[in-house]
């Protein structure tokens, strides 16, 4: 097998907080033939905070790690969490759509001895180069072993299609669908995909978050999910670390597995549970484990109409 | 547009955004609002806010907690008719707040500027330094609950107990110390 190198920026959320995330990426991208060397001294994206207080310091701090890329000689930086990924693309692109941001920009890098040049590092998120450049084709055949009766909800989150789209749909993405399926098991029909899992807001205002994550958790259990897939470190955390207490405000009792996507890829290729991170997850996967079988299920006709009807947002009175 | 006249507060925040100038083109349709997955907890949708802001009601939209209810999901941004970029005119809205020293929405800006503190002294964020800081001042009679998950989130193995510092902290800081000197010039504060 060939092995193709990418330059990887991690992410603060993926040293400690979610780093089944990390392992199991390695994992996988081991297995699936792609070296992630992580880019050198790389710093915080700012997360959604820093564009909060100051905009040009906060261009200015994702720039750096932009410089560093470009530095080491890379033209791709592969990035696995859907907020770094938005910040790094973003000021990538603001930069080459605003010359004086630009400017400014590199004259603040220039107090770093570093200069960059919009464009010239393509920012692309880990799902993105695994499918794209891995492919579902060549994905299906590495399986060793498929996920046969498992039915997941592929969830985007935000920030992959949003602003800048680099999935194949903003509003009805399909892409990470057909890689659930791929791998064997059955995509859910979840329609918040591309809902938000209530990003800072499980600090600052807990109920608000609660009400987004019980929502997302809802839907995907009336479209019939054993499991939730995520792209995102965020996601995850919200879904997985707060559901239970979106469980206790709503009285639900929800049980919904959330996991990464190089999760299920590995356990389709075969990898352990303990070489794919898991551990760290609060909600068990034990339960959705014991249900993969050896002969795919005989599919049942989709309804029209769910039984239950969509958990809608609440309006003010 | 008259020259001599001091730029209004729509013309601050229009400099101070990314493609802000667009704002000029709303038609206060509302579909900013109705794809909000926070509009139930705001005081202005969206739409108002911006009707707000080229009716000149600087003091009504910098008090608004409209922005710092808004996630940064960009569901408004990639739904607008007109391509406004909400988003960063929330963003906008956050700075000039802080930038005023509003105080209405104060702990939610704390949160933010102590995670800035902590990315400019170490060049990564401290999730548990963070949560501390922040809940221990705010939420004074949360932290017991705090507490408890924190300590299943370290039994999860998911806690980072000491904050790590990249090598280049130096060279960040001059970077991010110059940017700021710029922002001061610059109309992207
Ligand atoms: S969606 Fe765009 S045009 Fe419509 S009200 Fe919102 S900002 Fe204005
Ligand atoms: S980006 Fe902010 S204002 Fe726009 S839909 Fe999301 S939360 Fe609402």
């Amino acid at each position: 097998m060939t092995t193709s190198s990418y330059v990887y920026y991690p992410g603060c959320a993926l040293q400690h907080r979610s780093h089944a995330y990390e392992v199991s990426n390695q994992a996988v991208a081991k297995a699936l033939g792609i070296e992630l060397v992580e880019l050198d001294d790389w710093n915080c994206c700012g997360a959604t905070e820093y564009f909060s207080v100051k905009r040009l310091p906060a261009y200015a701090l994702v720039a750096r790690n932009l410089a560093l890329a470009a530095q080491a000689g890379t033209e791709e930086l592969v990035v696995p969490c859907s907020a770094c990924f938005l910040n790094l693309h973003k000021t990538d692109s603001h930069m080459r759509q605003h010359p004086r941001l630009e400017q400014a920009v590199n004259e603040a890098l220039e107090a770093g001895d570093l200069h960059y040049k919009p464009g010239s590092v393509r920012v692309r998120h880990l799902v993105e180069v695994i499918i794209n450049d891995i492919g579902f084709e060549r994905l299906g055949q590495l399986v060793r072993r498929p996920l046969y009766g498992l039915k997941l909800a592929a969830y985007y989150g935000c920030l992959i299609v949003r602003p800048d789209n680099v999935l194949d749909d903003v509003e009805q993405p399909m892409l990470l669908d057909r890689m659930i399926e791929a791998l064997g098991a059955e995509a859910a029909p979840f329609s918040m995909k591309t809902a938000c899992c209530g990003g800072h807001m499980t600090q600052i205002s807990e109920t608000t978050a609660l009400e987004m994550i019980h929502r997302l958790v809802t839907n995907a259990s009336v479209s019939e999910a054993d499991a939730m897939v995520t792209i995102c470190p965020m996601c995850q955390l919200n879904l997985d670390v707060y559901q239970d207490a979106a469980n206790r405000m709503f009285e639900t009792s929800y049980t919904m597995p959330v996991l990464f996507f190089t999760q299920v890829i590995g356990l389709a290729l075969g990898l352990s549970l303990e070489a794919l991170g898991f551990g760290q997850e609060f909600v068990s996967v034990e339960p959705l484990i014991e249900k993969i079988r050896d002969v795919p299920p005989a599919r049942s006709k989709p309804e029209r109409r769910p039984k239950q009807a969509l958990p809608m947002p609440a309006m003010p009175q | 547009m008259n020259a001599t006249r001091p730029p209004t507060f729509f013309d601050r925040v229009v400099a101070a955004t990314p493609d802000g100038e667009r704002l000029s083109q709303c038609l206060q349709c509302g579909t900013c609002g109705g794809s909000c997955p926070s509009a139930a907890d705001m005081d202005y949708t969206p739409r108002e806010l911006f009707a707000m802001t080229m009716a000149g009601l600087e003091e009504e939209v910098l008090a608004s907690n409209t922005p710092w209810f808004c996630v940064s999901c960009y569901a408004c941004t990639v739904r607008c008719p007109q391509e406004i970029p909400i988003t960063d005119l929330m963003y906008t809205f956050k700075q000039m707040a802080i930038e005023a020293k509003r105080f209405e929405h104060r702990s939610t800006a704390d949160w933010s500027e102590s995670f800035v503190g902590f990315v400019e002294q170490r060049g990564r964020s401290f999730e548990l330094g963070l949560a501390t800081r922040y809940h221990l001042f705010h939420h004074p009679a949360q932290v017991f609950k705090m507490g408890a998950l924190g300590l299943n989130m370290l039994r999860h193995n998911r806690l980072a107990l000491r904050p790590k510092s990249i090598r280049g902290i130096e060279q960040l800081r001059a970077i991010l110390d110059r940017a700021k000197v710029l922002a001061e010039k610059e109309a992207w504060r």
